[in-house]
């Protein structure tokens, strides 16, 4: 037998050569076509088609009314969805206050019905005017019954006409000469106005607390909203913040403490949404909200700062509002001074999930900061990642011998309840509200500088918005720059190896400079010799 | 003066693939460092893992060269006219004196040139390529199950990857000049381009074929010469 000779050897390779780059596109081909339709396309199909309601409430006996009044709308809808009203009677839209681990405090129930923020404060005292966004009828003071399932709103929530409104500083009941009927025959599932009416005109006004939820999300772009926009995928807040048994998900930091029930784009987008794996690599340490959500506040300002030392003033005995250049209140009497934001870049901090707060009469410094609601969260947890937050910072009144903050009674009903808003005397909001919540006052007040962290999820920008790489991955000034804890490229170096490094390439170059110099000097040396 | 057949092609080869590799990646690693602004760190990034990876594969079919071509021994440092070779740089290139060691295509390097490269063979590139990658793969937290991969911190990797950065850099300033200092200026670039190079003096060899010539082969034809 002949062995292959040299030119052989070489045809052998070259076929072997030819065969392996065939294989490899033949698989690079069959793992294309296995990929299917993007996952993005797939969702954007599911959320355009929208469902329509499996029944026409209008036809039921039970809702053709009229109703004297709302309770009797809640019985009705009882009469048919028996029990449903015990999911709504659990849920924090109903109780303002949930059961929560609280890291260093203990099992506490918080919620909007006890936990002070930076905003309007807090409700007890003013519930008349706050309870306008519970989910409930007539919550006017500490005697409402939790218990009455009567008392439990439906409308709120479910009313697809777009007619129900609730009055204005009315405990919670519906606005004057309301067609509760023709209200009730439109029930359905709820729409974006029905949880914005309350979500994004929380603290006062429009866009004042999130941020990142407003108005404009009623009906708005891609580019302000890329899951909201009517002009895309037109999604709805329930199709993230779904509910099982009237339970909703998703969290708001400002009160919740534990990792729990949270809304998380991962379960619609997966673990690894990327082509490019050195971006999904990121998602280890980075949430998805920190690329996504370059800015917010897109189309109407929030509120930044919120000054209350300087409310009181009055024009002729009476309040008055001033505006700044934009048509925000900069000032007004019952609130005091604000600065407003547009197209706002956020802060950044390690959080993984758990949060604690400040709660009612515990003591504190006033000599710094004080943070309601902390963040948890470092590099070194496995779970922490990077977020984006709104930081909203105030100063707000304490008592300055007793050390706490203090629970104003801000809603005046009738003049001389000690409510701020109509007496316009922090003295007397100030042992009326501490009264209302059981808690000793002093009888001398300060203003105390306070911040409260608010995690971005929404406005999340279509992809060719999103953050870059250099907005990160830069020396100074990136916006990253205050967030520690671990070594990033293009940040982070060691002064002393950077230069130490600089110093032995500038020896190197020196003692090239001196060799070449010292031969050229000889050379001519020699040639002048010659 | 006579001309002597120094450097094969695939050494040419590796040698200038893996000198634009090693500037090419110097510019993007430096930029991803922070210290300049070229093509946008974005396109650094994947322009430098791209070259990292093209560099690992030359070196594999390096090596694969140096070990099959006994190339390798070359670089085994060595006493002899260690001293005479310092003294040359030091001393004898300023009065013309001769060179030292006589460069033919079994000893392409002098010993100081043996113990620099060794040096980086040995100390600096694996340096690199070990902290390279393990700046590409390392995961914290660790989600899938390489958890030797699991370390907890960027900052050691990157700060040994810089080490050499600088390391391989003062070596291409010295390794520049230095190419200077042949027969001509130029000679020792040439050579590396043809694999021919001038030599000072008369032929002390006959110049080998440039054919494929293994050392190993070329070192017992001397030694049963000697014998």
């Amino acid at each position: 037998m002949r062995r292959p000779g040299r030119s052989g050897m070489k045809k052998i390779l070259l076929a072997l050569v030819g065969l392996a780059v065939v294989a490899s596109l033949v698989v690079t081909a069959v793992r294309r076509s296995d990929a299917g339709p993007k996952p993005i396309e797939a969702l954007r199909a599911t959320y355009r088609t929208k469902t329509k309601p499996s029944v026409d409430h209008a036809l039921f006996a039970q809702l053709k009314g009229p109703f004297a009044k709302p309770q009797l709308v809640t019985a009705a809808c009882i009469s048919c969805h028996n029990g449903r009203h015990t999911e709504v009677m659990a849920s924090s839209h109903w109780n303002w206050e949930r059961i929560e681990y609280v890291e260093g405090k203990g099992i506490r129930a918080i919620g909007k019905k006890n936990v002070l923020n930076n905003f309007c404060i807090g409700v007890a005292g003013s519930q008349q005017s706050c309870d306008k966004c519970h989910a409930g009828y007539g919550w006017a003071d500490s005697s409402f019954d939790f218990e009455d399932p009567l008392n439990v709103d439906c409308l709120a929530c479910h009313d697809n006409g777009g007619t129900y409104a609730k009055k204005v500083g009315g405990a919670g009941m519906p606005a004057d000469g309301l067609d509760l009927a023709l209200v009730a025959q439109k029930v359905g599932r709820p729409q974006r106005t029905n949880c914005g009416t309350c979500h994004f005109l929380g603290g006062g006004g429009n866009n004042v607390k999130h941020g990142d939820l407003e108005m404009a999300q009623f009906d708005t772009t891609r580019d302000v909203d890329v899951h909201m926009g009517t002009d895309g995928a037109d999604m709805s807040c329930v199709d993230c913040h779904k509910a099982e048994k009237h339970q909703m998900l998703g969290k708001a930091y400002s009160l919740s403490s534990m990792n729990r029930n949270r809304v998380a784009c991962e379960s619609c987008h997966g673990a690894v949404p990327h082509e490019d794996d050195l971006l999904n690599q990121h998602g280890y340490k980075v949430a998805c909200q920190t690329c996504h959500i370059p800015e917010y506040a897109k189309v109407n300002a929030t509120k930044m700062r919120w000054d209350w030392s300087t409310a009181g003033k009055l024009k002729d005995g009476k309040p008055y509002e001033e505006e700044d250049g934009q048509g925000n209140h900069a000032y007004m009497s019952i609130k005091g001074s604000f600065v407003w934001a547009k197209n706002v870049k956020p802060e950044y901090a390690w959080f993984d999930g758990t949060a604690s707060h400040h709660l009612l009469g515990e003591k504190f410094d006033p000599s710094r900061p004080l943070v309601l609601n902390t963040l948890y969260g470092a590099y070194d947890e496995p779970d922490a990642k990077i977020i984006p937050l709104k930081v909203h910072r105030a100063r707000q009144i304490y008592d300055t011998k007793n050390l706490m903050l203090i629970q104003p009674k801000l809603f005046s009903a009738t003049p001389g309840d000690g409510g701020y808003w109509g007496d316009f005397d922090w003295n007397t909001a100030a042992a009326a509200g501490m009264r209302e919540v059981g808690l000793p006052y002093s009888g001398s007040y300060g203003f105390a500088e306070t911040e409260m962290n608010w995690p971005l999820n929404h406005m999340v920008a279509p992809k060719g918005k999103a953050v870059s790489c250099e907005e990160c991955h830069t020396r100074e000034g990136g916006r990253l720059a205050s967030v520690g804890g671990f070594y990033m490229p293009g940040r982070d170096r060691s002064t002393w190896l950077d230069g130490l490094g600089k110093l032995l390439l500038l020896g190197t170059l020196a003692g090239v400079v001196v060799h070449g110099g010292a031969r050229f000097w000889f050379w001519r040396r020699r040639q002048g010799g010659m | 003066m006579h001309r002597e057949y120094v450097y094969p092609a695939f050494g040419r080869f590796w040698h200038w693939a893996q000198s634009f590799l090693i500037l090419f990646l110097a510019v993007t690693g430096f930029e991803i460092h922070g210290s300049l602004r070229f093509f946008g760190y974005e396109q650094a990034v994947r322009f430098h893992n791209g070259a990292a990876w093209s560099f690992l594969v030359l070196i594999a079919f390096a090596i694969f060269w140096h070990f099959t071509t006994d190339e390798w021994r070359q670089y085994v440092p060595t006493w002899e006219n260690l001293r005479a070779q310092a003294e040359y740089y030091l001393f004898g290139i300023f009065q013309d004196a001769p060179h030292p060691t006589q460069k033919t295509r079994q000893r392409k390097l002098n010993p100081l040139q043996k113990i620099v490269y060794a040096g980086l063979k040995l100390f600096v590139l694996p340096l690199v390529w070990i902290s390279g990658l393990l700046y590409m793969f390392y995961r914290y937290p660790q989600k899938y199950e390489v958890l030797a991969l699991d370390v907890s911190a960027l900052q050691p990797i990157a700060l040994a990857h810089t080490v050499g950065a600088f390391a391989l850099l003062c070596f291409l300033v010295a390794h520049l000049y230095l190419t200077t200092t042949g027969h001509t200026l130029t000679s020792n670039l040439k050579a590396m381009v043809t694999g021919w190079e001038e030599m000072h003096g008369d032929e002390p060899h006959a110049a080998v074929e440039p054919a494929f010539a293994p050392i190993r082969d070329a070192a017992a034809q001397s030694a049963s010469q000697a014998r």
